[in-house]
Order: C-alpha cells, then structure tokens, then sequence
C-alpha cells in the first residue's frame, strides 16, 4: 500500500500521437510507470490517464475518457506524481457513485478518512486466514448445494438472457454472514446497461439495504477503459471497509466480462500479441489482481468475500473469460438455460456448480452437523436422475431400473421445490428443511450418502449459532 | 560503471544504461526501492531486465545496481519447515517487517542468520576433500540428518575444522588454500547440481492414492505430468501427495495459484504429525508460495528454486518430492515476458523455447548416485500440476510435458461432476514406470499385483463399451454377465479408485490395503460369475450388501482393517446364496 515519494506534478504541452485510448508523449522526463495522468488543455474536456509505459523518447498514456474530438497537439498533459487512488470511508455506505468514484446521487464528494491507490497490494500469504465462516445468500441452491464462505470468490457463470445479473442483486438484498457481525455491500456495475442500472437502484433503495451498501456504477454508455478502474475502485473501498472497521464485505463485480474486453481493447491498441481469442496472454495475472483481493486476515475482524458475474459469450464455458476465472476463483456457480426457459428461478445447476471453500464452512459448530451428507445425497440422486432423464429419452421411462426411475421423478421435484424459490429469501433451515423431504420420498436404504446419525438428527431447525472454537 | 539508470518500464519489463557489461541472468537492483530483477537480454548497452516484484511507481532515471551474480539461493539448515516466496525470502518475516501486505523493495536472506546448528564433523583436519563431500551433520529437525557438502567445484586438504554450535555463515572448516567452508553455500537457481551419475529407478514413489499406486504408478526419480482443467481436483491431489506419500522431503511449490488455497495448505501442514515419524509433516517440508497477484518474474524463479533446494537434499541421499501447482502458471509467466520483450510467439504466444526449457525443467528429475564420498543415491520426483485452457489437452504446456514426463495423470471434468475423485481419466493416463516396478510390487504388494491390474484396466474398458450400449438398449436389455461387469466396474470405480481425500483413514491407502481391495474385486467378480453360471439370476444377487462391505473396508481404520476385509470376503462368498 506504499505510495509514491511526495507526489509532485508536471505539466507537458502537447503529445506526440494518439491512437485509439493511447496518447503518446515525447520525454517526459521522471515518469512513472502506473502515474496518474490529467489532459486538459484549452477548449478540451478534461480527461484523466494513466502512464503505462514508461520511455526515455516516448511514454504511453492510456487514456480513460472517451479519446473523441482529442487534439494530442493542443493537449496539457500533467501527470500527477503519484498512481490512481481513491477517496475511501466508512461515509460512503448509502452513496451511488460513478465508476471511478464521483458522485451520482447529487450529493457532495464524500470527504472520506483517507485517500488510497487504487492498486492494491497482495495479501502475504502467511496472513490469510483460511476461510471457514458461512454467509447466508437466502439462495437455497448456494446456501445448501454450493455454500460461500467469508472470504471467497465465487463467481456466478450467466449468459446473455439469463438472470446472473439478478441473482446478484437478490444476494445483495439478503445475505448476511450467520452470527449477525458488521456487514456491507460494495457493489461494482461494469459496463451494465441503462436498464439494469434502474432496477439496482430503485430495488436496493426500495429495500432499504441501500444504508449498507456503496454503489460504482460504470455503465455501457460510459467510457470503456474507465471500467479497468471501477473493479479496483470498489476493491479498495472494501478493504478499507473490512480491514480497518472490521466489516463484512460483500463485494459484487457484474459484469466481469465486460471488463475482459475492455483489457483486450487496451491491448490491441497497444499493439501487444494476442492470445486466445485476443485477449492479452497476461489476462489471467490481470483478473488474479483482482479476485485474489477477496480473503480474510489473521486477526483481523472483517472480511472481503467477491461474487463476480460473468456473462459467457455463446454460453462457451471453455472462452478464456470463464476459463480463467474458473482458474483463479474458489468454485462457480452456473445458471443454465434451460432451467431458466422452464421458469426456474434461480436457474441455477448445480451439477456443474461447485464451492472449493464449501467444506470449510460447513458442519458442527458452523452450520448444521449432517449438512454434508445432506448436500451429497441430493447431488448423487440428482445425478442419477439427470443421467435417468437421458436415458429416458431413448428407451423411454419404462425401460429403466426402478430405482433410475424414481431419480427421474426426483429430478422434477428437486427443481421444482429446492432449487426454485422465485425471488423470495429461504433460510438455510428452510432449505435444509426441504432437502430433507424431498429425500424421505426415496427408500432409505438407497440414500447410501446419509449414516444413521445424520438421518436421526434431520429436520432440526437449529443452525449453529455459536461460534467456532 | 555504477551509473546505469531506468530508460523504460513496462509491465514487469525495464530497461538500463549504460548496462552493457553485466551478465545475463546477473540479479540487479532496480530503482530507488531496490526491487530485485534479473538481466534476460544486453543489447549494445542497454539491458533488459525482468523485475521479480511490482514495478508500479518505477520512474525513468532511477539507478540499476548490479550485484555480480545471478539470482542465488543460500543451502544450508534451516530450509526444512520454511514458508518462503518465489525468490527465497521468508515471509513470515516479511510480514513481521511489513504487514500484512507485500511491499516491494524488501530483501531477507532465506535462511535465518541468526539460528546456531550444532556441527559434528565427520572428516578430520588434513583429510582430501572434494566437492559433493560430506563435512560433518547437523540435526537440522529431529531425527533430520542435515549433512554439510563441501560445496561442488571447492576442494582441497582440509587445514582446519571445528565442532561446535555455528550459525550458517560462521566458518566451520578451512582448507589449505586459505578457503573457508560455513554451513551453508550459494547456488545459482537456475543451474542444475552436479551429480556422479544417474540410475535407474525400480523403487515406486508410494503416493498412498490407489488409482496412482495400483494403476499408474511412477516411481523415486519419475516426472508426471497432472493435466485438469478448473474444479477436477489438480490441487486436492497436490496437497494428498504432499501430506501423506511416502517421500524423505518435500518441496511444494504454490505457482501463480490461489492466497487462500495457499492459506489452507499453511493452515492444514501445520497440524498435520506424519504417522511414521509421529513429527509434524512442516518438519519435512519447504513451501514456495507466488500467488497469481504476486509478480510474475517470481513465478518464474520459484520453481528453479524449488529444484535446486531439492536437489540439494538429494545430495545428502533423500528422496525428495517436489509438487508444483502449476507448471501452466510458469509457463505463463515466461509467455508474458516473452510478449513483453516482443519475442517472436510460437504456439498459442508461448516463447518457441517453452518446450526445451521445460524438458531441461523435467529433466532435472531422477535418482542418482551423488558425487562424493560416502557414497549416497538420492533421488527428486517431479510432479507438475497443469491448467490446460478449456481442460484442452492439446495445448502447448501439456503437449511439451508429454514428451518428457514418465506418467501422465489425465483429469476429467466429466469425472469430476459425478464426484468420481481423484477425477483420473483411466483411458487416458499412462505410466512408463509400469513395468519398472512390477517386481517391487509383487514383492512388497502381493504376487498376482501385476495381474490384478491388467485384469482391473480391462474391466474399466469393457465397462465403458457396455455403457454405451446399454444408454442405447436399456440396462435391462443386458446380458446378466454384462451387467455383473458394470457392477464390478462400479465397485471398481467406487472403492477401489475412488478415494475421499477428506476421510482420515480414506486420504492414504497402503500399498497391503490397496491390494486387499482389488483383490476382493477380483473375488467379487469370480464368485459373480459362478453364481451366475449356477443360474442364479443377477437380480439375486446381494450386491447392496456387497457394496456397503466394500464401503466399510475402504474407510476402516488402521486396526479394523483386518476385520473388514474377512467380513467382506464373507459377504461376497455369501451373496449369491438364497
């Protein structure tokens, strides 16, 4: 979190050439790589940037403004002495902010407590605390399936048409870490259109969780390049949160992929080599600056926990936008098309979904005891029941085993009641409640995932309030 | 000339001059900060230089210092146990001097300066040494025989030599030219060390997985590749191999992955007590941690490090494993250098020297004979996690370990989504080492090992030709003796490759309870069989039963092994019984 050496300014008049966001400047002596740029210069909007090559005969510029009507000869060109950073405070909770931190809701800048860059630094490894404290999302097919734990990243997998954006912001609305402790929002728009932009605020200001939440919305109308800044903008926002007033933070990136592309538009105006589908070959670096920003820290009282959304481009989870953040994050969860073309709300399926920190965070003393084999068993019968359905579709329902069959029937039923919940919250014990019944429809015999114990202990309504020794 | 000063920076990219007489791979420190980089072209005067830590805030004509070597590691105790980041530097200590965040700029050297060892010589004043020797021993954990190498390429008659409590840079010996030997001695990374000569390997590397063990095994000194795409289960299986298989040593190396994986590993080594040794496993383990945020040049470094401290132990006569997760993020990183010297791209933009730098990477595996006296084999198993884009396994990273590794272990996505762990694609895997160990295992396992594996991979074959055919005519429409194969696949699948990494007496399997389990495979499939041929109709069969049998063999506890195993010898002879 180091910043420059007293930040000190200088103005240069003029640049050498533009092209696309790229401004190219002739000596300027003492730049800094990451340096924060201002073009103004007479009869032109200011714009900001940011050096991003550093040169004895030429520096790069990226430009985070729309270049449009830009007269590199005529520009005032003054680079700031120091990189990107941003005002953050605990004062920002309420406020709708721009992408990279400007107001939107009429009101003041905010004053804050401190200006930070914007960058980040990596958490030291021997720092992190291995995340192990469930969140309750009130989604039914996260909380019971695939459970998120303080200090994740999970990101949900959408696509054009689906609800990934929705789901978000029904997770914004009703999750809450279990033992009632500070908890807050960060909600990052990238590149999301007018019409999402609406529905956010007008719902989040509706259900009064607006207090604890700070919004950054960069919208599709809004310059491309600004949307490399607002995911960090907000990360810091959070970490200034979570590390120095011990919230919980919850910090929402929608739309990743439009960030990914912004990346790409940055790296082909600069001429680098493309990779898989042209997205830079440093891709996979740049989205890890990002996501591993989420963690817990030894004796720290808060917590950043990320749930990106990425839309998939023709529903390809192998594009290198998913793939590589299936990479780096701790799990996905996936929304399928046809759940969603059935009415299932949340679409989520969860047979492609997983929680890497589920284990974690579940169990004796963190949520119910039985939880695992309760999440097993659905899994394995659901399984069953969707390789039942294929099968089905060829030889017909009749000719499968008896118990292929009542996996099939499962398979409607597991949809239809526990994966389904409309845009209502559940409670886990709701959900673990409806898990349970739609299990005792089955023989117990061929429920092989749950022991007795657990069978015994089912339907008790207490999730684990205590904390964990 | 001590004036060389930054003409460009970009990425993890700057630029110097005047530079023109340094080496290439000479370590330099770049700017007001000090951040440690290495020269990777000279061009007239100017050097590039790849810097191992941030490079956001490096201005234009900060100094560049060169240090006249290349990026070294210090060997010597105190290795064992250590959390250290892709260019040696503790970071526990880091964080004590800096926080919870890394800050550029930091240098601590890898092994404690302070920490005294107590020597005991094994050579006397006037003895001839050579390089690859052995001074003397420290204890450098309990019962951790640490021996002090006279370092490769010193030599001489020894003048003087002392006992006592030293730490890693005191002088412990002397030698006639006037050259001083300490506990500890640099080493170029990115340079193998020397050895006598290489052996052959028939000793399996017992990993305790029995889908590795009984099927695809590798053995002391193998390389396997460990190619998955994301959520097939790369790094449980990492993490399995580094907590319980049987190796003296272990080197983990966390490569462009996860913090808070990394932070579970931390957190689970640090319990985890070795049942052998009755030690805490961290006693035999060094831990390399670069993260994916932390800079890319030290991704680079932190698996030449890895190797080197491996080697050094197999120097003193160990087995030493390394697990890097993952070599894909590696050759990233030389992927993102490479664009940024504006190299010419080969495949997929990886630099057209990827693959030889990896066969060389690999090649540093194996089991050898050391250079010295006494006499010592030691030997460095080579297991790299991969991350094939899309789970593709004809990308370059994969392709070019193909050609060089001894055993491949092929995760499965589709595997994984049916929980089938570890997610080993059996048609696909392969093991060179098959035949090596044959006799070790009809030895060590039971006689017909060899046997009970062929008859098990055909098995996993013919199941996959009978599934297909019955997703066509039902399972009903099968042939009761097919349908006896699906379910001894199934059994086969379930408890004998099939493994619950979370189970405590399921994550290790021994080589005896590996065999007992294939073996009532193979019992299950007989005593099928003759049922059937005694026109006994396969719906008869108890095989709820038999299943449950099997389930409580392969989670039982050490001392209840036994015992299930006779129990479910008697559930399977009793199973087509009316």
């Amino acid at each position: 979190m180091k910043r420059l050496d007293a930040p000190i300014a200088r103005t240069y008049s003029g640049a050498a050439s533009a092209a696309g966001p790229l401004l190219f400047v002739r000596s300027t002596r003492r730049a800094k790589l990451g340096e924060w740029v201002r073009i103004g210069g007479e009869g032109q909007e200011e714009r900001r940037g940011q050096v991003v090559d550093v040169g004895t005969e030429i520096t790069v510029i990226q430009v985070f403004e729309d270049t449009l009507g830009l007269k590199p000869a005529d520009a005032a060109i003054t680079l700031a002495g120091e990189t990107a950073t941003t005002v953050v405070g605990k004062d920002l909770l309420g406020r709708a902010l721009s992408g990279t931190g400007e107001p939107l809701d009429g009101l003041p800048p905010s004053i804050g407590e401190a200006r930070l860059p914007i960058w980040g630094a990596p958490i030291n490894p021997v720092r992190r605390q291995h995340p192990s404290d469930f969140i309750e999302t009130g989604v039914s097919a996260i909380d019971g399936m695939n459970t998120l734990v303080r200090g994740q990243k999970l990101p949900v997998f959408s696509a054009p048409g689906l609800p990934g954006v929705e789901l978000a912001a029904d997770i914004v609305e009703n999750a809450r870490p279990a033992r009632g402790e500070p908890f807050a929002v960060v909600f990052a728009a990238i590149g999301i259109t007018e019409r999402e932009t609406q529905i956010f605020v007008s719902r989040f200001r509706e259900s009064e969780v607006m207090e604890r939440t700070v919004l950054f919305l960069n919208q599709a109308s809004d310059p491309t390049i600004e949307r490399l800044l607002t995911p960090r903008v907000a990360l810091t926002t959070a970490e200034h949160l979570a590390y120095t007033h011990g919230i919980h933070v919850l910090v929402v990136m929608a739309d990743i992929t439009h960030y990914a592309e912004a990346l790409r538009e940055i790296a082909a105006a600069r001429e680098e080599i493309p990779g898989r589908r042209g997205f830079p070959g440093y891709m996979y670096t740049d989205l890890a600056s990002l996501f591993e920003r989420a963690g817990v820290l030894k004796d720290g009282k808060g917590s950043v926990t990320q749930l990106p959304v990425v839309s998939l481009p023709d529903d390809d989870m192998t594009h290198p936008i998913p793939d590589l953040t299936g990479y780096i994050t701790e799990g996905q969860i996936v929304l399928s098309r046809e759940l969603h073309q059935r009415g299932v709300y949340p679409p989520v399926d969860v047979l492609p979904s997983l929680s890497r920190l589920m284990n974690a965070g579940i169990g004796q003393d963190r949520t119910v005891p039985e939880h695992r084999e309760w999440a097993d068993q659905l899994y394995a019968v659901y399984a069953r029941g969707r390789e039942a359905k294929l099968m089905a579709a060829i030889v017909g329902s009749e000719g499968l085993a008896p118990g292929d069959r009542r996996a099939l029937d499962f398979v409607d039923a597991f949809e239809g009641q526990l994966i389904h919940q409309g845009g209502t919250r559940r409670s886990l014990v709701d959900t673990m409640r409806i898990g349970w019944s739609l299990l005792e429809t089955l023989p117990r015999d061929e429920l092989t995932r749950i022991s007795d114990t657990a069978w015994e202990a089912r339907g008790r309504d207490e999730v684990s309030k205590e904390p964990p020794r | 000339m001590t004036d060389a000063r930054i003409i460009r920076v970009a990425g993890a990219i700057a630029e110097a001059q005047p530079l023109g007489d340094a080496a290439l791979y000479e370590l330099v420190e770049v700017g007001e900060r000090r951040l440690l980089g290495e020269v990777i072209r000279i061009q007239d005067d100017v050097a590039t230089i790849q810097v191992f830590e941030e490079t956001n805030g490096l201005g234009l004509h900060e100094p560049v210092r060169r240090t006249g070597s290349s990026l070294m590691t210090r060997l010597g105790p105190g290795l064992l146990g250590s959390i250290i980041d892709g260019i040696g530097r503790p970071l526990e200590g880091l964080a004590e001097r800096s926080g919870d965040f890394m800050t550029p700029g930091m240098t601590l050297p890898t092994l404690d300066p302070d920490t005294r060892w107590s020597f005991a010589p094994t050579v006397e004043a006037g003895a001839m040494v050579c390089g690859g020797d052995v001074l003397g021993v420290v204890e450098e954990r309990p019962g951790m025989a640490h021996q002090i190498l006279v370092p490769p390429g010193s030599g001489g008659r020894v003048a003087e030599i002392q006992e006592g409590s030293y730490t890693v840079s005191d002088t412990v010996a002397t030698l006639d030219d006037g050259t001083t030997l300490s506990l500890s001695h640099p080493w170029a990374i990115r340079q193998r060390r020397p050895f006598a000569h290489r052996l052959p390997s028939d000793r399996p590397f017992i990993t305790g997985q029995r889908v590795f063990d009984f099927l695809f095994p590798v053995v002391e000194g193998g390389s396997v590749a460990v190619p998955g795409g994301f959520g097939t289960g790369k790094t449980v299986i990492e993490q399995s191999l580094a907590k319980y298989a049987k190796a003296d040593i272990m080197v983990y190396i966390g490569c462009g992955e996860r913090g808070n994986e990394m932070a579970e590993v931390l957190h689970d080594f640090g319990r985890l007590i070795d049942p052998e040794t009755g030690r805490p496993i961290m006693d035999r383990t060094i831990l390399i941690v670069n993260t994916s945020n932390m800079p890319v040049a030290a991704r680079d470094a932190s698996v030449y490090l890895g190797m080197t401290i491996a080697e050094y132990y197999r120097d003193m006569g160990y087995h030493v494993a390394i697990l890097a997760d993952s070599l894909s993020r590696w050759a990233e990183a030389l992927r993102e250098i490479g664009a940024r010297l504006q190299e010419m791209p080969g495949e997929e933009g990886y630099p057209t020297y990827l693959p030889n730098r990896m066969s060389r990477l690999y090649e540093r595996a194996g089991r050898v004979e050391s250079e010295g006296t006494p006499a010592r084999t030691g030997a460095v198993t080579f297991i790299s996690a991969i991350s094939p884009p899309g789970g593709d396994f004809s990308e370059p990273v994969t392709q070019a370990s193909l050609r060089v590794v001894g055993a491949l272990w092929a995760l499965d996505a589709s595997l994984a989504h049916q929980r089938q762990f570890p997610a080993v694609d059996w048609d696909i895997s392969y093991s060179l080492y098959t035949d090596g160990t044959t006799e070790w295992f009809a030895r060590e396992g039971g006689a017909d090992w060899a046997e009970l594996r062929v008859e098990t991979i055909r098995l996993l074959q013919r199941d996959r030709e009978l599934r297909e055919i019955a997703g066509l005519v039902g399972v009903d429409a099968l042939e009761d003796e097919d349908r006896l194969v699906l379910e001894g696949a199934r059994i086969a699948r379930e408890f004998l490759i099939g493994q619950n990494a979370f189970h405590p007496h399921d994550a290790f399997s021994t080589v005896a309870k590996t065999y007992h389990l294939a073996k009532l495979l193979w019992a299950f499939m007989r005593t099928g069989k003759a049922a059937l041929g005694d026109d006994v109709s396969f719906e008869k069969l108890d095989l709820a039963a038999v299943r449950r049998a099997f389930g409580s063999v392969k989670t039982a506890a050490p001392d209840a092994l036994e015992q299930q195993i006779a129990e479910a010898e008697q559930t399977i002879s009793d199973m087509g019984a009316p």
